[in-house]
């Protein structure tokens, strides 16, 4: 066990914890964009940082192994300017949507400027006039929103086989994009969604919820997948009462939240489910039920155990 | 108040009586600003000049204490002139013609000597009280704190029947309560004379009623003390243990320095408030209560209306909400009191209370009760007295003007008059602690008219030492003509500038009111 | 009175004659949004979001103001309609800061729910904005006149149910701007913080002040509850973020409506105020110190008790309180009666 000391309180936890951890038994928030407690770990948004007595530089909390008899300060003035300066360089290249996003009321950016209360960047420069990526029918890429976290990049890579999407170009023009920067619909991508589950910020939307309800409208209510043995962990969107939309909730190691599982849904529980979508030859055809389900096969399976009884 | 709030912007004339309603009942004076754009009428009786007073189309600037001149001079020139609603006098009322003999000598020009409101106003302010289809009267403090504190009830009661302005929408007699669960308090027997609804302790049904649902032999029978009888008797060692629940009479109540002595000659002190006040330090145990966001219960408004508190936190620290201290002490004396919620309360509440008897937490969620409320599907009253007077036929009180106890004179010679400011609330312990209000209103300042600076040789906002017989405190002047020359004025929410160590505890002798309204005072420069 | 029949969007409806079209489409529960309307105030018709098509007629008509004729065919959401809805917000948001970001009313917004529902992402119209100074100089009201639509609802209710007067339109054109006469700030002018504007403004312009900086909309429950204060009994609702209460908005109070004063819109922050008792005190030579509450309470109970057996109960009295609920008077009350045996029970409603 390392004994320290957060904010004036004394705190206990075991060794290899992390500061973020430490803080977090004590109740103490401290803002993280790039961590994920269910991703490999980078520190590379630097939002998380403390002040560690001794140490010379601000450090990350969310990496930095708690020590015995470390004292630590997680809101100190240092700690501020480096937060507010690190929301300002965001915001100076993030567009101001916030009137008509899909993840405004549940956004990390957003939530982060109220708290610290930064309304507009000192710096002012070059934005991106990224085109916004919507030419499938399940997910909205709006890489303008994007604050380079590389969530979406790490959760990816858990599917078996996948890696869809990386780090692309340098610099200002750093992107996170599939292979050869195409659009999502002409990549590998299985459009499971975990990406979106995980996206701090509205880069990462589902479109069949675009423009149906606010994040504050909405509330979730968790269902699990019937479908497989896997048992994957999905929520029911609801507005009024009514469902308006299946959504995964964040991955958990060895969950697959496939596709099919989320449309099964969709068909189980909503009024007018959106309908199923098949890619052929590249591009996305609407499609029925039986088909985007695969019932066919399933129904073949079952039929060949089917026994024959007569009639009499 | 015998009819509803929302009654008052449907009234036709409305005569304001000491009250500060802008200030004091902000809400309450919406009504009446909305009454006046749709053509009502309406007179303000206050020595102030008050924003209402304002609003007026008749302010009569009465000279303090003289209330009950003015009243019988209105029903004088009402009945003189023949203006009286005969036939409810007739069928509803009794002793009349004891009335009207006291009012005959009250000729305007009379009373405008006591009052110095010009004759000729009282009387067309009596043609129109008279001659309105829906006439209400508004009252407060102004004429409740006073010697004579219960006859200006009387008075304005009287007028009121004799122009058969009760018991119909849009008028009736409306006392406006200071503070928001006064009416209760009094429903709930927080009196000495009283258990709950108003029944009688003296009453033998009522005690055997009680004390079988208490679980007790018998209660007690002669009536109790009042405020002020129990601070006499705590300096006179009457009184040796008190239990204060969310008061604070050092800084409330009259002649301070009185209360201060009695509180301190008593072997043991309980105090249980939500802050460490005046009277807190004195005590001998204070037990910290929850505040009215951290618990359940309900309040009874000026219009009688039963209406939900709903807790929204836990309490801070330790704190209790006050009925779970009340259960422990009771149960730590050996008495079983145990409810696991308010709505038990009330239950037993109505189970005991006539005019409770409907009301429960199940209907209050559906919105307040207006009581009377005897039986679960009665809807509640709104409007008392509609038909019959709850005694049956209204009685008239005649009573005569007496001046206040305390008069001006070459040592005191000016009156000192307290009241309420609009960002303020009593003692000032909850609203010194916003981060908003005394923010916005740091300070206390005491209202003095031009006149009686220039001859004091008084500076706006210059600190000056105000003394009565009783006490002194220092204060901030601001020279202002709200108030007429003679009168000054300050409020009893700051601390700082505690003013009711000034003020006279002689009280009205039937309600125990004392007169906070009046009492003479000088002022001194501060070298 | 006569009933009106008439057709919004397909359905049969019947209303009383002088209903308006709004009304009627209210009783189908249809939808038509609002910003300068408010049931409670007289109409300008001015902002023209309700605008709705009516058969027969040339131009939308604003669906506040218009009344219900027999047999009259309306439409709420036609192709026309939208555009005109589509217009008007984006004339709005091209002099509008972009600001939702951590603006107060963010969830909360009029302009911004239009704005979504009808898929105007921003104003295109470009060309001036205001760039107004924020007014942030009382305790209570912040005013940002960059984000007002100038629906005139404050102006209204400060006039109509406030009885005030205290803002009002001034100047012309884009010029145009809600002020204090003299265009002063509130608290220069006759301004008496009841906060009532700001319960009617549909957007981000008028802010509570403390409840706005500590929570977004979307963070606070509501608990509807009676004002602590005067004997009016207003109801308001507490606004709770993480177990504390942040501020005070206007519900369908039943004495009130949504109109409150300073002191119940304002005047919440005693709740947590480090000043509360958090632990009983016992006097010990003189100074109060904290205690347990079974040491507190076994203490009242045993005093209290030593002195009604010496002196009789007589010598125990008790002061109630008119701040207290009714339940904890009408149990003090029984306290004092059945356990302490005596009837000095009182309150300071004398006062
Ligand atoms: S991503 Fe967040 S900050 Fe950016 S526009 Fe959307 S809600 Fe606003
Ligand atoms: S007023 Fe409304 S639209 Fe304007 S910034 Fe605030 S929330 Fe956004
Ligand atoms: S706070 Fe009240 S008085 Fe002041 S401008 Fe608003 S409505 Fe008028
Ligand atoms: S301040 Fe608000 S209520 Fe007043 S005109 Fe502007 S938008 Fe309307
Ligand atoms: S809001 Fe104001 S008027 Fe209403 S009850 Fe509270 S103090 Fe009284």
């Amino acid at each position: 066990m390392s004994q320290l000391v957060i904010n004036g309180q004394t705190v206990e936890v075991p060794e290899g914890s992390t500061i973020l951890q430490a803080a977090e038994r004590l109740g103490i928030f401290i803002p993280t964009f790039c961590h994920d407690p269910g991703l490999p770990g980078v520190a590379s948004c630097r939002i998380c940082v403390v002040e560690v007595k001794g140490a010379k530089n601000l450090t990350p909390a969310c990496m930095t192994a708690a020590r015995d008899g470390m004292v630590v300060e997680t809101e100190s003035p240092a700690v501020i300017a480096a937060r507010r300066t690190i929301l300002e360089l965001i915001l100076a290249n993030h567009p101001q949507d916030c009137l008509t996003c899909e993840k405004n009321g549940d956004c990390r950016l957003q939530d982060y400027a109220f708290y610290y209360g930064v309304k507009s960047s000192r710096f002012e420069g070059e934005r991106h006039t990224y085109p916004i990526d919507d030419a499938n029918p399940y997910i909205v890429r709006d890489m303008n929103k994007c604050i380079l976290c590389g969530k979406c990049i790490r959760t990816c890579a858990q599917v078996e086989g996948r890696a869809v999407l990386d780090y692309a170009y340098r610099g200002f023009r750093t992107k996170i994009a599939p292979a050869m920067d195409t659009p999502l619909g002409e990549s590998d991508c299985v459009f499971c969604g975990r990406c979106v589950t995980v996206c701090p910020v509205g880069a990462l939307t589902f479109k069949s919820l675009a423009g149906k309800g606010r994040s504050w409208e909405i509330k979730k209510v968790p269902v699990k997948c019937p479908f497989c043995e896997a048992g994957c962990d999905f929520h029911l969107n609801l507005k009024n009462g009514r469902v308006i939309g299946v959504t995964p909730q964040p991955p958990k190691p060895g969950r697959p939240l496939c596709l099919k599982g989320r449309l099964a849904l969709e068909l189980l529980y909503m009024d007018e489910p959106p309908p199923p979508y098949r890619k052929e030859n590249g591009k996305f055809v609407a499609t029925g039920w039986a088909e985007a389900l695969d019932l066919e096969k399933l129904l073949a399976k079952i039929s060949q155990g089917r026994v024959d009884v007569g009639r009499s | 108040m015998t009819n509803p709030i929302s009654d008052i912007a449907g009234a036709d004339f409305i005569l304001a009586i000491g009250t500060n309603t802008t200030e004091s009942h902000p809400i309450i004076s919406l009504q009446v600003k909305k009454a006046v754009r749709n053509g009502a009428t309406l007179v303000v009786v206050d020595p102030r000049k008050t924003e209402i007073a304002g609003l007026a189309h008749y302010h009569l600037p009465i000279k303090s204490g003289s209330d009950i001149a003015l009243l019988n001079s209105l029903a004088h020139v009402i009945i003189a002139e023949e203006l009286w609603n005969k036939e409810f006098v007739a069928s509803r009322t009794e002793d009349f013609d004891a009335f009207k003999e006291t009012v005959a000598r009250y000729t305007p020009e009379y009373a405008e000597k006591i009052t110095s409101v010009a004759a000729q106003t009282i009387r067309e302010v009596a043609r129109g009280y008279a001659g309105a289809k829906n006439a209400t009267i508004l009252y407060t403090m102004g004429v409740t704190q006073h010697i004579c504190g219960t006859h200006n009830v009387f008075a304005i009661a009287n007028l009121a029947m004799l122009c058969g302005q009760v018991g119909k929408p849009h008028s009736g007699v409306n006392p406006l309560r200071g503070q928001n669960n006064v009416q209760g308090a009094c429903d709930m027997g927080a009196l000495p004379n009283v258990l709950t609804g108003y029944q009688s302790v003296a009453a033998d049904e009522v005690r055997a009623k009680f004390a079988a649902a208490w679980g007790v032999k018998e209660l007690p029978a002669r009536p109790g003390l009042t405020v002020g009888e129990m601070m006499e008797a705590a300096e006179h060692g009457k009184v040796k243990g008190m239990y204060i629940m969310g008061e604070n009479p050092v800084l409330s109540d009259p002649d301070a320095g009185h209360v201060v002595r009695a509180l301190e000659k008593l072997e043991f002190l309980v105090v249980q408030d939500i802050f460490l006040t005046e009277t807190a330090r004195l005590a001998d145990v204070v037990l910290p209560a929850a505040s009215f966001a951290e618990k359940d219960g309900t309040f009874t408004n000026t219009e009688r209306r039963v209406q939900r508190v709903r807790k929204a936190v836990e309490p801070v620290g330790e704190a209790r909400a006050d009925w779970e201290i009340i259960c422990a002490v009771a149960r730590a004396m050996g008495y079983p009191m145990n409810y696991s919620t308010p709505a038990e309360i009330m239950a037993e509440i109505a189970r005991l209370t006539p005019s409770y008897g409907g009301i429960s937490y199940e209907r209050l969620e559906k919105g307040g009760l207006v009581w009377p409320c005897p039986v679960l599907d009665h809807p509640g009253t709104p409007v008392l007295h509609v038909g019959k007077f709850a005694r049956g036929l209204g009685k008239f009180h005649p009573v005569e003007y007496v001046p206040p106890a305390e008069q001006p004179d070459e040592q005191f010679p000016l009156v000192l008059s307290t009241g309420r400011r609009h960002f303020h609330y009593h003692t000032g312990t909850m609203t010194l602690r916003t981060g908003a209000l005394e923010v916005y209103y740091p300070e206390e300042y005491l209202e003095v008219n031009p006149a009686d600076a220039c001859v004091l040789n008084l500076e706006n906002w210059e600190k000056v030492r105000v003394v009565s017989r009783r006490g002194e405190v220092e204060v901030r002047v601001c020279i202002t003509d709200r108030v007429p020359a003679g009168l000054v004025f300050t409020s009893f929410h700051f601390p700082e500038v505690a003013i009711n160590k000034l003020t006279n505890p002689v009280r009205d002798a039937i309600a125990k009111i004392p007169e906070l309204k009046v009492c003479a005072v000088r002022i001194e420069k501060i070298a | 009175m006569a009933e009106v029949n008439l057709i919004i969007n397909d359905q049969k409806v019947a209303v009383p004659e002088g209903s308006t079209i709004l009304e009627a489409a209210q009783k189908l529960n249809i939808f038509i949004p609002t910003l300068c309307y408010d049931p409670e105030l007289s109409r300008p018709a001015s902002c023209r979001i309700c605008v709705v098509e009516v058969k027969g007629s040339k131009n939308l008509v604003p669906s506040c103001a218009a009344l219900v004729r027999e047999g009259m065919v309306v439409y709420t959401d036609s192709p026309p309609v939208i555009e005109a809805r589509k217009t008007i917000l984006d004339l709005l948001l091209s002099n509008h800061p972009e600001d939702c970001l951590t603006c107060g009313r963010n969830g909360d917004c009029r302009l911004q729910d239009y704005a979504y529902l009808y898929g105007v992402r921003r104003g295109t119209f470009g060309g001036e904005k205001h760039s107004y100074a924020l007014e942030d100089d009382n305790p209570f009201i912040v005013r940002d006149m960059n984000k007002c639509i100038l629906c005139g609802k404050c102006v209204r209710m400060c006039a109509e149910v406030q009885g005030k007067n205290v803002v009002d339109f001034a100047y012309r054109g884009f010029h145009t701007k809600i002020a204090p006469a003299m265009d002063t700030t509130l608290s220069q002018s006759d301004c008496v913080f009841c906060g009532n504007c700001v319960a009617v403004c549909p957007v981000g312009a008028l802010q509570e002040k403390g409840l706005r900086k500590s929570a977004r909309t979307w963070e606070v429950k509501k608990v509807r509850t009676t004002c602590p204060y005067c004997g009016t009994g207003c109801n308001f609702d507490l606004n709770v973020k993480d177990g504390k209460v942040v501020g005070v908005t206007s519900c369908a109070g039943e004495v009130n409506g949504r109109a409150l004063c300073v002191k119940g819109r304002f005047g919440y922050g005693f709740i947590h105020h480090p000043d509360r008792l958090t632990r009983p005190l016992i006097k010990k030579d003189g100074v109060l110190k904290e205690a347990s509450w079974e040491e507190a309470i076994n203490l009242v109970a045993a005093r209290m008790g030593a002195i009604k057996e010496k002196y009789g109960p007589d010598a125990l009295s008790v002061l109630a309180s008119a701040r207290c609920t009714n339940e904890e008077n009408y149990l003090l009350s029984k306290l004092t009666r059945a356990v302490f045996g005596t009837n000095n029970i009182d309150h300071c409603a004398r006062l």
